[in-house]
């Protein structure tokens, strides 16, 4: 937690202590912005890679049996249902004030997000390419990871590329459990006498790390898959 | 004593439930509050939406800002209103809920109608009816479903995010889990889980009750065709 003591910090719009932004502010407490940008950058991370490896062999699992289908996406569904604060505040007491917590909620977010995509990407594969690959001589295994998965995808990069941007919007609640990366600075400063250069700070902070690992993500995806990128040009 | 037990303990006092800032009075706070919320986001989506959606035109905009408002957080939102011209009180929370309410609205109420069957539009045209006229009596009418869709998604979605008003002592359901940590976890730790508990029951009865009105809302003939493969990239609501 940043210091906070003295801050004579108003809400009147005007008043020049408390400014919309104060590149002052910055300097001083670079090293808890730090710290937040780190927290932030490292529950995201974490939380989609977790829900991508989960989500996408449940997607799999789902197109593969159909009967799998309804109930996967039945209970991802439900958990997305559950607000956030909610579940945090289920998980925080029971399994402690820990990075844990959060990331455990914001995997559950994120899995539906995954799941879906993955698995419309699969069924958007066309039947005469999975039939042509079965009449070549694949086998399901061949068949799924030669042909399914990489025709898949597109889907499975959207599905991820939300992922991380809902999360990281999502992480900002974790402060409740302490563990909300920039969401803690944003709090801190309403709590600070309403400190508005934390406040926007953080704002910026949480926007514009969800566009880069967006951009980061939109230009893996096109290395990854360079005929996405013949075919649009 | 295990923390369920605590929250069972704390559910079972009655005082917790009929305080003036008990489970019941929070309750009503917390629908009153979404409640405007969805009207304002309603008054303001479906118009526009539907008006679009009727041209054709601006399906790109509707994706687009629903896409970047997936990457402000609520909790930003809530805690910047209050401070500028909009004042403290009800309204700045309103109005930040309202605004996350818009994407689901305006993303159905346009694909509702754009998606009627071009035939059907050609074949009231053929039959003389003006462009208004089409709008009202044949478009509108079709895309009933898909308006009941995107109520459902945001109703759900804002009931979810005012829980997070209790960030900014805004009220609602979400402070009875704050006064909870504010009491410490040794003390206050079964008030926290009561008080998600409570929230999760709400969100989930009110996703089925939807659910329902959707189904009766959808023509029996449109029933089955509606099952399309979900496609997830612009139907999901955002994460709250």
């Amino acid at each position: 937690m940043p210091p906070v003591v003295g801050w004579a910090a108003s809400v009147a719009a005007d008043d020049p202590r408390n400014p919309w932004f104060s590149w002052q502010y910055i300097r001083k407490n670079i090293d808890s912005l730090t710290t937040a940008l780190e927290q932030h950058i490292a529950l995201t991370v974490c939380a989609v890679a977790l829900a991508a490896a989960i989500g996408i062999p449940l997607a799999v699992l789902a197109y593969k049996f159909r009967g799998v289908a309804g109930p996967v996406l039945g209970i991802t569904g439900v958990f997305y249902t559950i607000p956030s604060l909610a579940l945090f505040a289920l998980l925080g007491p029971v399994l402690g004030l820990s990075f844990r917590s959060v990331l455990i909620g914001l995997v559950l977010y994120a899995l539906l997000i995954v799941t879906r995509n993955a698995l419309t990407g699969l069924r958007q594969v066309p039947a005469e390419i999975r039939e042509a690959a079965q009449g070549m001589g694949y086998g399901p295994v061949g068949l799924l990871w030669r042909v399914e998965l990489p025709l898949a995808l597109p889907g499975i990069l959207t599905g991820i590329r939300l992922a991380t941007v809902s999360t990281v919007a999502l992480v900002t609640v974790g402060t409740l459990v302490g563990f909300g990366g920039f969401g803690n600075i944003i709090l801190t400063g309403f709590n600070s006498n309403f400190y508005k250069p934390m406040i926007s700070t953080g704002t910026i902070g949480c926007i514009a790390l969800a566009l880069i690992f967006d951009l980061l993500l939109l230009v893996a995806g096109r290395l990854v898959m360079p005929w996405t990128r013949r075919r649009a040009a | 004593m295990s923390i369920w037990q605590q929250a069972y303990t704390w559910l079972n006092d009655p005082l917790n439930w009929t305080n003036p800032d008990g489970i019941i009075a929070r309750t009503v706070e917390h629908l009153w509050i979404s409640g405007a919320a969805v009207g304002l986001a309603i008054a303001v989506a479906w118009p526009i939406g539907i008006w679009l959606g009727h041209l054709g035109r601006g399906g790109a905009t509707v994706v687009t800002v629903a896409n970047l408002t997936r990457a402000v957080p609520t909790v930003a939102l809530l805690t910047i209103f209050p401070l500028t011209a909009i004042g403290f009180g009800p309204e700045p929370i309103i109005l930040a809920l309202a605004l996350f309410a818009l994407p689901p609205l305006l993303a159905n109420a346009y694909l509702g109608v754009r998606e009627v069957d071009p035939d059907i539009t050609d074949a009231a045209r053929g039959m003389g009816l003006a462009g208004r006229q089409v709008l009202f009596r044949v478009e509108l009418p079709l895309a009933v479903p898909y308006l009941a869709a995107g109520f459902r998604t945001a109703a759900v979605q804002v009931v979810a995010t005012a829980t997070l008003a209790a960030f900014v002592n805004g009220g609602g359901l979400g402070m009875i889990i704050s006064r909870g940590f504010g009491l410490g976890l040794a003390s206050g730790g079964g008030q926290v889980v009561a008080g998600a508990l409570i929230v999760i029951v709400l969100c989930v009865a009110l996703d089925g009750l939807l659910a329902l009105f959707e189904y009766l809302l959808t023509p029996r003939n449109l029933r089955r065709t509606r099952r399309r493969p979900p496609t997830a990239a612009d139907a999901l609501p955002s994460t709250r």
